[in-house]
Order: C-alpha cells, then structure tokens, then sequence
C-alpha cells in the first residue's frame, strides 16, 4: 500500500545546523494524520519541507506517485497539495471572498470553483457572513477558518496544517478540530503538525512524535494517546525536566 | 494674475501626472519585492530615447511611438528583474538596491553612448492649439498626458481588481509566501510588475520629452528621486497614495516656482522628502506613524571573515606609498593624489554604511560642506589652510551629524533614501545661498594647499600631505573600531532592538558615527577644494556618493584597509586604462553589479 505522501530519509539543514536527522514519515490517504512535538523539535521545518519551501539537504518527498523533492512551491501546490499555514497568513487587505478565490489560483475550471466556494462556505457558514469583509479585520478563529477554506479552494487531495489551533480561545479549537474532521469526511487527507497533543491525537487516526529532528515515537493516535511516554511528555503526567517535550 | 495662477495649476498637475507614471510603478514593484528600484529612471531616459528613435528615424505616428515605448521599456524592465532581484534571493537585504544603482549607471551610460549626453529635441505629435480658460490655457498635450496618467490608473485598477495575475500581485504584495503556497509563481509575478513598472516608466520619459521639448540622459537620476518623494508622501508601496503624492508633488513644485523661482524647485521637492520621512515615513495615508518591520530574512550586510594583512605589509605600502614621489611621475602622483582624497571619503563611508549599518547615499555632501567651510575660511575670513582645513573637519561633523539626526530612527532603505534627499538638499542649498556661497558661480581662486609657510600646492606636496592625513585617520578609525565603541557600533548594526535591550543609546552612537565620519570626509573635501582652487555646488555630486558607495562595496563594509583599497583600484584603474575613458561609469556599474552577486562581501572581507 502506497502512502499519499512520504518522506523518506530527510536530512535538512538551517546553515551548520541539522534540523532533521534521516526523518521518515508516511501519510495514509484518508486519514488525518499529526506530527507533535515541542519547539526546535523539526516540525516547521517538516512542513517546509513537503511545500518546497526548504530544499532538504538530502533524502526525497514523495506524493501521489510521483517525487516532489526540490520542486518549487507553486509547482508542489499544484499537483494537489493545500496549504494552512503557520499563523493563517491570510491576504488581510484582501476580502474574505478574494482571499477564498486566491485558494483557488492554481485552478483554471471556473465553474467547478464556483461551485467548490458554494461548497466551502457550506462548511463555513460564518465565511458567508463576511464575504465583503477584509480578511484582516476578524477575529482569529474567523481567520482559522477562512485559511482552512482557502487551502480547501484549491481542491487538494492532502492539507498541511501548520498549529491550527495555535493561539485561538478554547470553545474556537473545539470548531476547528471538528471542522478538520469535517474536511477529512469529504476525503480530504489531512497533514497537521500540533503542539497541542492530546486534542491533535483527540482526532487524528495517526500520529509521528518529532524529537529534535528524530521520530521518536509513532502509531495508531489511540495507542500514542495511552502510551506513558507520551502522557508523561504531553497529557500533565509527572512532567520531568529538560528534555521532555523534546 | 489669476490667469498666471491656472496655469501654473494646470503645470503642477501635469508634471504631477508625469511623476505619477514614475512612482506607481516604484509603488508596485517595492509591493511585491521590497524594493526601492534606483534603476527605474533610467527606463525612463531608455524610454524617452526609444520614442525620440522612433519618431525621427522610422516616423512613427503618435500610438505606434508610445506602442514602441511600452514594449522595449518592458523588457528592459524584464531585464533589471532578472539581473538585480531573482539572483540575488535569500542574499542580504541592502543587495538588491545596490543591484538597481548598478544597473542604472550600467543603463545611462550605455543610453549616453548609444546617443551621446547631448540634448535632443523630441519632436511635438500633439497639435499646437491651446484653448484660453479663466485666464489661463490648456494646450493639446496637456490634455494628453493627464488623458494617458487618467487612462493607466484606470487600467492599472482593473488589472488589479479584476485579473488573475492582478490578484496574484496584490497577495504578493500582502504576503508573498502565502501567495507561493496559493500556487502562486512570485518570480512571475516581479516580472509582470517590473514590465508594467518600466513601460509606465518609460512612456512617462517620452511624455516629458515632448513637454519640455528636450531630453537628455541626465534626466535619469533626478527622475528616480522625484518617483521616490512621490512615492514616500504617498506611503512605500501605496499604489494610489503614489498618485496622491505625485501630484501633491508636482502642485508643490509648480506653485514653489510661482512664488521662489525655478532654482528652488528640486529644493520644495527634497524638504518634503525629509518632512515625510521625519513626521509621517509611512505616507499621508497611513493611520500609523511607527515603521513597519523590515523583513528580517538575511542579514542586511552580507557577513565574512576579514582577510587578515600583517602589520608589516600594511607598514610597507605605506613606506612604498610614501616614496612616490621620488619617481617623478607628476601624473601618476596626481592619480595617486586623487585616489588618496577618495580614500578618505570612502573611510567615513565604510563607517557609516558597514560598521554601523546606515547605508549612506548622499555621502559627498559632507565634502561639499568641508570644501566650502574650509575655502570660504579662508578667503573670506583670512583664516590659514592649516587652519581651516581641521576647522572644516569639525564643522562638517557636526553639521553632517546634525543634518542626518532627523534620520536616525529611521533603517534600512528609509536611511538611503534619507540621507540622498540631504545630500541633494545640501548641495540646492550651497546653489542657493547665494550670499554665503556665491551660488552658481561657485568659489574660485581657493588658496593653494600650505602649512605654516611651507607651500604645499605641488603635487608632490599635495600628495604627501594627502598621504600623512590618511594615515593619522585610518589609524584612529581602526583604534575606535577596536575599542568599546567599535564594538557597540557593530551591536547596534547587527541587531538594534537587542541593543536597546541592553541600554545602548542607538541615536547617541549613530551621532557618533556621523561625527567621526563627518570629519574625514570634510578633511577629504577641503584638501580637494584648495587642491583644486575652483568648486562649485557640482563638483560633489550624487555621482560621487554613489562611486564612494561602490569603493567601500569594493573593498568590503566596515574593513579600513578595504576602503583604501577599493579607493585606489577604482581611481587608479581607470586611469591605467585611459583609452576606457569613455566606458568609465559603465566599469563602475558593472563592477557594482558582479560585486553584489559574486563577491559582497568585497575584496577585503566585511568587519
């Protein structure tokens, strides 16, 4: 069984510095699967990474079928790849209606992307609300979900969320996270890097612990969920000192 | 009167509308690539002697002129994109400014040889007839150049609205890395913008052509100046605060003529430049007054290890330097000469602009105010050379460091910008004053270079004196880089808010800087003005900044021994190769241009 994305054998480099030692990763289509792990542990630069943001200094992605190691980011998009970044990045002097159709830049098919906004705003009903509206005047968990539709425009068979729920208030993760598991009922496969490791395992059906630019743990969410090291690391277990989150 | 009021009313907005085609363009391109273009009036000259070629040699009507401008001006457009920014990606921040001020001289030179710097007439494809209104007239074609500023904002709104690529321009300009991962192509879309850029650019240079019936390549870097005032009162990548701020400009300059005479104009121009970037640097427009962020991707210097020249070496060039003149060689002394006079500018510039990381384009205006301190001294107030030349060190540091002060919390391309706005204020001043300065006939008959009697005027003289000065400067410079000061100066580059963190005054050590700076290069200024007994409000012209710029580029930022040696190879090889004489500045362009993108860390290494 093929995986939809892989990678295989990274090694990456900011500089002198190794980020990523030999890192070895498979996302299953369909699934939502999370990368965790604390700061500095390689999970940004994971992202990176599979964007062709950051050319890893060896090893190869794989999506679909095909290599995308060292392609250029908007060539990476196009084969399929959404993207939810780090602190949303939305256009913010856009409207929320621009911002959702420059989701949909790579797409040439007018009619489908008229019909995939229907569709989006569907699931984002408060997106509706605001379509006139510049992107950089709501709220945070508003603009959570307009980068989550954005990426959606752009009809992906894999999204990569870069901390989603990063910096929203609770009752806001709470929307997220179901709305993730939404997108993923659609058959949307679902890349997420969290720091947040019980609610990302909360939802995902597997999950990759990322330590200092190793994979120091991975398997089925539930096992990770009920595993002690990741209790202890992750869940408020005795929490040691040092390197724990790693 | 209220007929003479119109028409300069009717002036004002039409110059406002020619500047509107120049800063629109530097509006969109520092959108998507944050980046003051210096090369973009220079597609203007491209652009007016593209449509001077067109008209007179192949006849061409009106539309297939403009039609012939737009496109070749796009692809010099095209041009600049592929050589001054895509390469130069993920290198320090400074890199590609300087990249355009190659480009730019690259550019005018090879226009000046193509068509020789002699004026020419463009001539008039627009009827002659102006209609009387109120008092005043309005003639054909200023009705056609506000109809083509009129027209290009409309389409440019479109475009921008309502297109795909326009779409793609503004998410670039937003945030271009969340346009990449929208599938968005950036180098793409900085093509199409510097395209659309340099067509406007260029269709501009030929409208101007035909109002003031002449062009010639000198109209280049004042056409670049202008784009970027307008651009600054309307906010750095504001496109339509670009068109507000033209023709606040142009209104400003015409009704400034009206009541001060033309010799003012460039100077209402330049005080408003100052005025913005002191009160208002985001623009009229912007609710917020602080800065925003420079993008902190790269060092805004690019960092290397210094190569290392032992002391005996240094002291031996200097033994070897100092027996030249036993060679009787008065010519290759006079080079020598020169190039010792530009050492010591470039010394105060590799200061400013490498240690402390202000990068400096109006740097000959310190020698302009060293020359005339220290010649008016002493031909007005009888003061002795050996005098008035350390006197005119004191007096351009502390009118250099008081003038730049207003800059100071300013960074990266705001301080360039700044300090070239001063250093052409500086030298309208010195053309206007004519009280103190004689204006435009400058100061003749300085005294020769002397010392207490002993008469230096020579050039054997001048050249020892020239020799021991830099000396006793790049020592001291070289002693402060070592100390506490030094150390401070380098921290405040690197990193300004975490210096401020650990107490340090940034404003104080700047002054500093400026100070020490300052006096070299009024020392500098002052022996060229008694060694060449005539100066006037050119001789230190932007050219020259912009050539220290290149020497201590050159050499390596910061590196004392760099400076001199970027000073010299750049005076004294041009010289060893005088039958390239007439390729000169287009060597310098090219040099500036190799340096950046294979070596910029310079030939000594950065310190």
């Amino acid at each position: 069984m093929s995986a939809l994305l892989r990678l295989e054998g990274i090694n990456s480099f900011y500089g002198p510095v190794q980020v990523h030692f030999d890192l070895n990763l498979a996302v299953e289509a369909g699934q939502i699967v999370c990368l965790l792990g604390g700061n500095a542990s390689g999970k940004s630069t994971t992202m990176k990474t599979i964007l062709g943001l950051q050319r890893p200094g060896s090893g190869r992605v794989w999506f679909d079928g095909a290599e995308i190691t060292g392609l250029p980011t908007p060539q990476v998009i196009r084969r399929g790849i959404g993207s939810v970044p780090e602190a949303r990045r939305l256009f913010p002097a856009m409207t929320v209606r621009e911002n959702l159709l420059m989701g949909a830049y790579a797409r040439s098919d007018r009619a489908a992307i008229a019909s995939d906004e229907e569709r989006v705003l569907g699931l984002f009903p408060r997106l509706r609300e605001r379509l006139g509206q510049r992107a950089g005047t709501m709220s945070g968990g508003e603009q959570q979900m307009l980068a989550m539709a954005r990426a959606l425009m752009g009809r992906p068979k894999l999204i990569c969320m870069d901390e989603p729920t990063m910096g929203l208030s609770p009752l806001f993760v709470d929307r997220v996270l179901a709305l993730i598991q939404a997108i993923n009922r659609e058959g949307v496969t679902v890349f997420m890097v969290e720091q947040n490791a019980s609610l990302a395992l909360g939802i995902a059906h597997y999950g990759y612990v990322l330590q200092t630019g190793r994979i120091a743990l991975e398997g089925p969410a539930g096992e990770l969920l009920r595993d002690p090291r990741i209790r202890d690391a992750y869940l408020g277990g005795a929490a040691r000192d040092g390197e724990n989150v790693g | 009167m209220g007929g003479a009021w119109f028409d300069y009313t009717v002036n004002g907005f039409v110059i406002g509308n020619i500047y509107a085609l120049l800063a629109v363009g530097l509006a969109l391109i520092y959108g998507v690539a944050n980046l003051v273009n210096f090369a973009h009036g220079s597609v203007y000259v491209v652009g007016a002697y593209v449509g001077w070629a067109a008209i007179t040699y192949l006849g061409t009507p009106l539309p297939v002129t403009l039609l012939c401008v737009v496109v070749v001006s796009a692809l010099v457009g095209v041009g600049i994109e592929r050589i001054g920014l895509r390469p130069l990606h993920g290198s320090s921040r400074i890199a590609p400014l300087l990249a355009t001020i190659g480009i730019a001289l690259v550019l005018d030179q090879v226009v000046q040889l193509l068509f020789t710097p002699d004026p020419r007439a463009v001539p008039m494809q627009v009827p002659e007839w102006r209609i009387a209104i109120g008092g005043g007239t309005v003639g054909a074609l200023d009705l056609l150049i506000a109809g083509i500023g009129l027209i290009s904002a409309v389409v440019l709104y479109g475009f921008l609205r309502f297109t795909k690529l326009g779409w793609a321009v503004r998410a670039t300009a937003q945030d271009s890395d969340a346009a990449q991962q929208m599938g968005v192509d950036v180098n793409r879309v900085n093509m199409a913008v510097f395209a659309i850029a340099s067509a406007l650019s260029g269709v501009s240079g030929v409208l101007v052509g035909m109002y003031y019936n002449q062009i010639s390549t000198a109209m280049s870097f004042e056409a670049t100046l202008k784009g970027i005032v307008a651009l600054i009162i309307g906010g750095l990548g504001n496109v339509p605060g670009a068109i507000a701020g033209s023709l606040i400009l142009g209104l400003t300059e015409s009704y400034g003529i009206a009541l001060f005479g033309t010799s003012y104009r460039n100077l209402f121009a330049f005080v408003l430049l100052i005025a913005m970037l002191v009160w208002r640097p985001n623009g009229l427009f912007a609710a917020r007054r602080s800065l925003p962020p420079e993008p902190m991707t790269g060092t805004f210097i690019a960092r290397s290890r210094p190569v290392v020249v032992p002391r005996w070496a240094v002291v031996a060039v200097i033994a070897l330097a100092a027996l030249l003149p036993l060679a009787g060689q008065p010519y290759v002394l006079q080079i020598g000469a020169n190039s010792l006079m530009y050492a010591m500018l470039a010394l105060s510039l590799t200061l400013v602009a490498g240690t402390v990381g202000q990068v400096s384009l109006g740097h000959a205006a310190l020698l302009a105010i060293g020359g005339y301190a220290s010649g008016l001294l002493a031909m007005d107030a009888g003061w002795p050379v050996a005098l008035s030349i350390p006197m005119a060190g004191l007096v351009t540091a502390a009118l250099g460091t008081l003038l730049v002060f207003p800059a100071f919390r300013l960074t990266g391309h705001y301080v360039s910008i700044a300090t070239l706005g001063i250093g052409e204020i500086v030298a309208l001043v010195i053309l206007n004053w004519t009280g103190l300065t004689r204006g435009a006939i400058g100061l003749g008959g300085i005294p020769p270079l002397e010392v207490f009697g002993l008469d230096l005027g020579s050039v054997e003289g001048t050249y020892w004196l020239c020799l021991a000065v830099l000396v006793l400067l790049a020592l001291l410079q070289l002693r402060l880089l070592r100390s506490h000061l030094g150390r401070t100066w380098r921290a405040i580059r690197d990193d300004p808010v975490a210096a401020r963190s650990y107490g340090v005054s940034g404003d104080r050590y700047k002054a500093l800087a400026f100070g020490f700076g300052g006096f070299a290069a009024g020392i500098s200024g002052a022996i060229t003005a008694h060694a060449y007994s005539y100066i006037n409000h050119e001789t230190f012209g932007a050219s020259i900044s912009i050539l220290a710029l290149t020497m201590v580029i050159l050499g390596g930022l910061g590196n004392v021994l760099g400076a001199v040696l970027g000073a010299t190879l750049l005076i004294a090889l041009p010289e060893a190769f005088r039958f390239l004489a007439e390729y000169r500045i287009l060597i310098y362009g090219i040099v500036l241009l190799l340096l950046i993108r294979f070596r910029p860390q310079g030939l000594m290494g950065t310190v």
